[in-house]
């Protein structure tokens, strides 16, 4: 059809270029505030609400938290982490399979006038979509947890080559699944090099600490890089 | 039978795309669909020809499809290779350390537009 009267419009690149744009302006929005932004993704029930209630606890003394919720179950998550002292805050995503960049930046804007030093989105849960969607973030969060199996990384290989710090949930069920740490971590490195990866357990809390120490020093630094930029 | 949920999914965001670009009507629309995707590229086709007679915003748009070629990378041998001909294991080196890089896309690439011009 090269009727004149027609334009072509591409859509799909211009989906991306529109994101991107919007993840620039999270960034922007997050080095003035000076907010630390942590997208945390993962399939559903995998335990990304139990582990950021344990984030919450560790960290509240030390920082204000915020959280935006965009899961399925996103009222019981929101009762859930407000419980646990973080303000929360419920995404539209209405029938999207992830969050954007625009919502992202859009549900930032609502914390005002008192922003958190760190917010953290509970994304979609799927392994797919979240991974596509820069969403401006300074730290991509993933779990995976044992019931999973150890071979995911080579079904959602995106995820795991996106993402910078990975969680291995639910290992007090160790003993009844046949999930091989070892050999998981070996898939993901040869993924993603630079991948850090700490097995732990949200119901237990065992193998929790090294992580929390690690998110510690990352908040740290890039709260503090931000603060110097927001302050010149 | 997902494909019908599927055409109605891109016609809902034909819709967007439309009003986002000040859209009147539609002459074509261009997917990018992987080989292995999971979709039935007769069945697409034939649920894009019935429901775009309901819409009047693509009535009478031909759908095209770009084919996507599904392709496994070998993480042992560091080999690529044809998917649909191979599956999992690697026919170099018997290793199923291997993972799908491309093959499972389905997006709408482009369309084409008469957009209205007096807004
Ligand atoms: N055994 C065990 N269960 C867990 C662990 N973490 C979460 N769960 C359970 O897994 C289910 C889903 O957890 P949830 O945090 O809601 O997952 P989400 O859907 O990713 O937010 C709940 O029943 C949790 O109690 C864990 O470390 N060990
Ligand atoms: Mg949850």
């Amino acid at each position: 059809m090269n009727d004149p009267s027609f334009d072509v419009i591409e859509v799909r690149a211009g989906v991306e270029a529109e994101n991107d744009r919007f993840a620039a302006q999270v960034r922007d929005f997050t080095g003035e505030h000076g907010i630390f932004l942590i997208n945390l993704m993962a399939s559903p029930g995998a335990g990304k609400t139990g582990v950021l209630c344990r984030i919450i606890d560790a960290l509240a003394p030390k920082y204000r938290i915020g959280v935006m919720e965009a899961d399925m179950d996103a009222d019981v998550d929101s009762h859930t982490v407000t419980e646990h002292g973080a303000k929360a805050l419920q995404l539209r995503t209405g029938t999207s399979c992830h969050v954007d960049a625009k919502m992202t930046l859009h549900g930032l804007e609502h914390f005002k006038p008192h922003f958190p030093d760190v917010v953290v989105i509970e994304n979609v849960g799927n392994l797919v979509c979240p991974a596509e969607f820069d969403v401006g973030a300074d730290l991509k969060l993933m779990i995976l947890s044992l019931p999973e199996g150890d071979d995911k990384p080579l079904k959602y290989p995106l995820m795991f080559t996106v993402s910078d710090l990975m969680l291995i949930n639910k290992t007090d069920t160790a003993p009844i699944f046949d999930f091989d740490i070892p050999a998981c971590e070996e898939r993901v490195h040869k993924l993603n090099p630079r991948m850090k990866i700490f097995p732990l357990s949200a119901k237990t809390g065992e193998g929790f600490p090294p992580f929390l120490a690690e998110l510690e020093r990352l908040i740290d630094d890039a709260l503090t890089t931000k603060r110097k930029g927001a302050s010149r | 039978m997902h494909e019908l949920g599927i055409v109605k999914h891109v016609i809902k965001t034909l819709h967007d795309v439309a009003n986002e670009n000040n859209v009147r009507h539609i002459g074509s629309v261009t997917l990018e669909v992987g080989e292995v995707s999971g979709v039935v590229l007769d069945q697409l086709v034939d649920c894009w020809n019935y429901f775009r007679e309901k819409d009047a915003l693509v009535k009478g748009a031909p759908l095209f499809v770009e084919k996507i070629p599904a392709v496994t990378f070998c993480t042992a041998c560091e080999n690529k290779y044809d998917t649909v001909a191979h599956g999992k294991t690697c026919p170099a080196c018997g290793s199923t350390e291997t993972y799908l890089i491309q093959g499972n896309e389905f997006s709408i690439k482009q369309i084409e537009a008469e957009v209205n011009e007096d807004a």
